[in-house]
């Protein structure tokens, strides 16, 4: 009963109107920069903190928060409008996102992405309600072993979803890892694969810069092939009944969208983490509990509200460990850590007990920050429409243009423009051989996390990989993903084994 | 209406820019001023010590209105700070003069450890020295271990399936690290992490048995009872921890070791700027704010610039050069 009252004590401060018109301008300024390619929370919290100077704590944190939340949302725009992810946290939503685009469903797409990120935002809320201090330990209770056995099950889902050919599912997993290997290596501080000792590879590769070329460069080359220029982008109407009928479609990616609201929001919850893995994986498992998994990545709506209920709720996930850790949950979350320090307060266990204003304030403006998003969102549907129905010598052009920007405006290093650039035509010739994408970006973006874990665990064990399995939290999870992995390997050998069973 | 608002709006006016022009004397003396946004190259990951620092410190210029162009924070945390030197080495044309580095002890440790970098810390532009950060050694509070000879005594009976968890390979944990290996016949296992956030989380969740993180990194755990501190890396007791011992105190001696909050301009940057750069820092270090942080977060040193900062690195490179070399790092 305490909690509801505090809960209440929290409303009543995001219902000031100061805090209300803050979130309002939250929402509206984080849909925005999500929605623009290569510019995404990060950049928005990064750039608006110091603006927040002139109103008190708990109105700063709750305008940030609403940009943070706004750019979960607004990821999802360019993702299904353009094909090129908003933002990081969006890629995995492009993966279905576009396709339903293409077919003439981008108002469906719009709709789900809308819904599921309301729903996710919420379910996530409420469980950081109910159960922000158990949660917290439960984050401190993942060690390297444990964050391996994670990044090891997340790859698992992508390898065991049955329906691509798993060579080449492997294959891009492969060269995914190499990418993220490039740059300095945490252990040893060397750096490794700079390619030619061209200086623009020190730092990594970004792996937005990846997706943007895979996804917007890629994607268009494949376009224009198809169409020969010839086609409008789609064929996107309009009217009252379809989007009531989009929202009645909403119950029919229920499975999905609980899937992502609560493994994002525990993936969220991990330091490190964060929103991004968090919808990749979602997107995994969806697809491997759905009854179609075949339909994914051709354009299903459950393939676009899973990852987009997982990114919102992980970011509000992340803003656990942060807020009783003092310990970032996302690099959106280490800004937002950085202004408490600012705002001088001290982000970590003490903190629920000193602040309680600051926190259930906070909390409160969640709740009210997801439903002004949710009808913001809704209500600029047609304008995204338009957009679509621009002529296809209007529209390619501006993707490009966008996809140049985001490729900059990720790491601000022309070098990263030109890699995007041999990205994209590198990922046209393998789309055309039949490459899976998806495990190539989920590679990169999960492959340095799970080297330093790996390494660090096998540096405490002596090198022993028995520290995955003898430890109860990372052991369960190793063992299911190995599952995941085994399952669908079997399948295969036994296609080899018994090549032509059917036939007497 | 027209006249009238002309008439009370004058004042208004005046006032303002009056009011304007006294805020911006001070800056309009001096003869340099950035002509665009400043980089702000951070030597760590999100979320650690160094860069809380940071962007504490741009607030500071934020809020008092310090410098007429903002400070843009760059995190360039890849190989021990490799990546922000050489990033800081290849600065080009007026660039130079628009990119400035918060550092750390890495600032000597990894261009000695790498010398095929080819980075020359001492051509770096010495800008200002902030504070001078401490040290302490940490263990969960269910390890029982209420001290130092506790801690030896568990330690030595572990040998080395003992973790501890650092920030980096060879910077300043590992470092104090082997210092207390060498100082107990102790056999610790150091593991690295990514940054002093990340440590202190290692040992909260008990996957790590000891730190020796900052006062900052650690503070939140100690606030809430989850970390004690046994002694400190200095010469004097810290006024945030009055009952933790030295260890000098303890008998051990040459175990002082302190970490520079620094920052640094790129090579090649003009006098003129350097001397913006200095002054203006020089306001932040005297500013409200940031001597409240120093006192809360157990930082010590007074303000460095220009040639007592270069003789101040000259003289911790070469006791970095020894410390590495006996440790084996080089």
């Amino acid at each position: 009963m305490e909690i509801l009252n505090l809960l209440a004590d929290g409303f009543i401060i995001a219902f000031e109107p100061q805090n209300l018109l803050l979130m309002l301008i939250g929402c509206a300024v984080g849909l925005f920069i999500g929605a623009m390619p290569g510019l995404g929370s990060v950049n928005g919290v990064a750039i608006l903190l110091p603006l927040t100077f002139i109103v008190p704590p708990t109105g700063a944190i709750i305008f940030l928060a609403a940009i943070y939340y706004g750019a979960m949302y607004g990821g999802a725009i360019s993702s299904i409008m353009l094909g090129i992810p908003g933002a990081s946290t969006a890629v995995a939503t492009t993966f279905d996102g576009r396709p339903m685009a293409l077919k003439g469903q981008a108002d469906v797409a719009l709709i789900t992405a809308a819904t599921a990120s309301f729903i996710g935002g919420t379910i996530s809320v409420i469980l950081f309600t109910g159960f922000a201090p158990p949660l917290a330990k439960m984050a401190l209770a993942f060690g390297p072993p444990e964050e391996f056995a994670l990044m090891l099950l997340a790859f698992a889902t992508f390898i065991g979803l049955g329906s691509d050919d798993i060579p080449k599912t492997f294959f891009s997993i492969f060269i995914g890892l190499v990418f993220s290997a490039v740059g300095f290596d945490i252990i040893s501080g060397r750096p490794r694969l700079v390619f030619f000792d061209i200086p623009g590879f020190l730092h990594g590769i970004n792996f937005l810069v990846l997706a943007i070329g895979i996804y917007g460069i890629g994607e268009m080359l494949w376009t224009i092939e198809l169409s020969k220029g010839d086609v409008q982008m789609s064929q996107a109407t309009l009217t009252f009944r379809r989007l009531l009928e989009g929202f009645r479609n909403v119950g029919q990616t229920w499975k999905a969208t609980m899937i992502g609201s609560f493994l994002g929001y525990f993936v969220g919850i991990l330091p490190a983490a964060g929103a991004t893995p968090g919808s990749l994986m979602a997107y995994g498992v969806a697809k491997m509990v759905s009854k179609h998994p075949e339909a994914f990545g051709k354009g299903t709506a459950e393939g676009v509200a899973a990852p987009e209920s997982a990114n919102n709720a992980a970011s509000t996930g992340s803003m656990l460990p942060m807020l009783t850790l003092g310990i970032p949950g996302s690099p959106t979350t280490a800004i937002l850590l950085g202004g408490m320090i600012i705002w001088g307060l001290e982000p970590g266990p003490r903190l629920f007990v000193d602040h309680t204003e600051f926190v259930w304030g906070l909390i409160g403006s969640l709740y009210v920050s997801n439903v002004f998003a949710l009808l913001l969102n809704v209500l600029l549907i047609p304008a995204f429409i338009w957009v679509l129905r621009l002529p296809f010598t209007l529209l390619a052009p501006m993707i490009y243009v966008l996809c140049m920007i985001g490729g900059y405006a990720a790491t601000e290093d022309m070098h990263d423009v030109w890699l995007m650039l041999i990205f994209g035509v590198a990922a046209y010739l393998m789309r055309k051989l039949d490459y899976p994408m998806a495990p190539a970006v989920l590679a990169i973006v999960l492959g340095e996390l799970a080297e330093s874990s790996l390494r660090q665990s096998l540096i405490i064990s002596h090198g022993s990989p028995l520290i995955f399995f003898d430890r109860p939290i990372a052991g369960s999870i190793t063992v299911c993903a190995l599952i995941l992995i085994v399952l669908p390997l079997l399948k295969y050998v036994k296609v080899f084994v018994r090549p032509k069973p059917a036939q007497p | 209406m027209k006249e009238l608002l002309g008439i009370r709006s004058k004042p208004v006016l005046c006032t303002l820019l009056v009011s304007m022009s006294m805020l911006l004397a001070p800056l309009a003396a001096q003869a340099w001023e950035p002509n665009k946004p400043i980089d702000f190259v951070i030597m760590a990951g999100k979320g650690g010590g160094a860069d809380k620092m940071a962007r504490f410190m741009q607030s500071i210029v934020e809020k008092h209105k310090l410098s007429s162009k903002p400070l843009i924070p760059i995190n360039k945390p890849g190989g021990s700070g490799a990546e922000a030197l050489i990033y800081m080495k290849q600065v080009k044309g007026s660039n130079r003069d628009h990119t400035i580095m918060v550092t750390l002890n890495s600032f000597y440790t990894t261009p000695l450890r790498q010398p095929d970098l080819h980075i020359d810390v001492l051509k770096f532009t010495p800008v200002a020295r902030m504070a001078e950060d401490t040290f302490l050694l940490w263990v969960h509070k269910d390890s029982g271990i209420k001290n130092v000879d506790d801690f030896v005594k568990a330690a030595k009976a572990k040998g080395n399936d003992w973790i501890m968890a650092g920030t980096g390979k060879a910077q300043e944990d590992q470092l104090l690290t082997e210092f207390l290996n060498k100082a107990y016949g102790l056999n610790m296992r150091y593991v690295p992490f990514k940054g002093g956030g990340d440590v202190a989380k290692q040992l909260a969740g008990k996957h790590a048995d000891s730190t020796v993180n900052n006062p900052s990194e650690a503070i939140g755990f100690y606030q809430a009872g989850t970390v004690v501190p046994l002694a400190a890396f200095t010469p004097k007791r810290l006024a945030l921890f009055p009952d933790v011992p030295t260890f000098d105190e303890l008998g051990k001696t040459g175990m002082d070791y302190f970490m520079q909050r620094s920052v640094v301009g790129a090579p090649g940057m003009s006098k003129k700027a350097e001397e913006y750069y200095a002054a203006l820092f020089k306001k932040v270090y005297d500013s409200a704010e940031w001597q409240k942080y120093m006192k809360d977060k157990a930082l010590q040193g007074d303000f460095l610039g220009g040639k007592p900062l270069m003789e101040y690195w000259k003289k911790e490179r070469e006791s970095h050069r020894k410390i590495l070399k006996e440790i084996g790092e080089i």
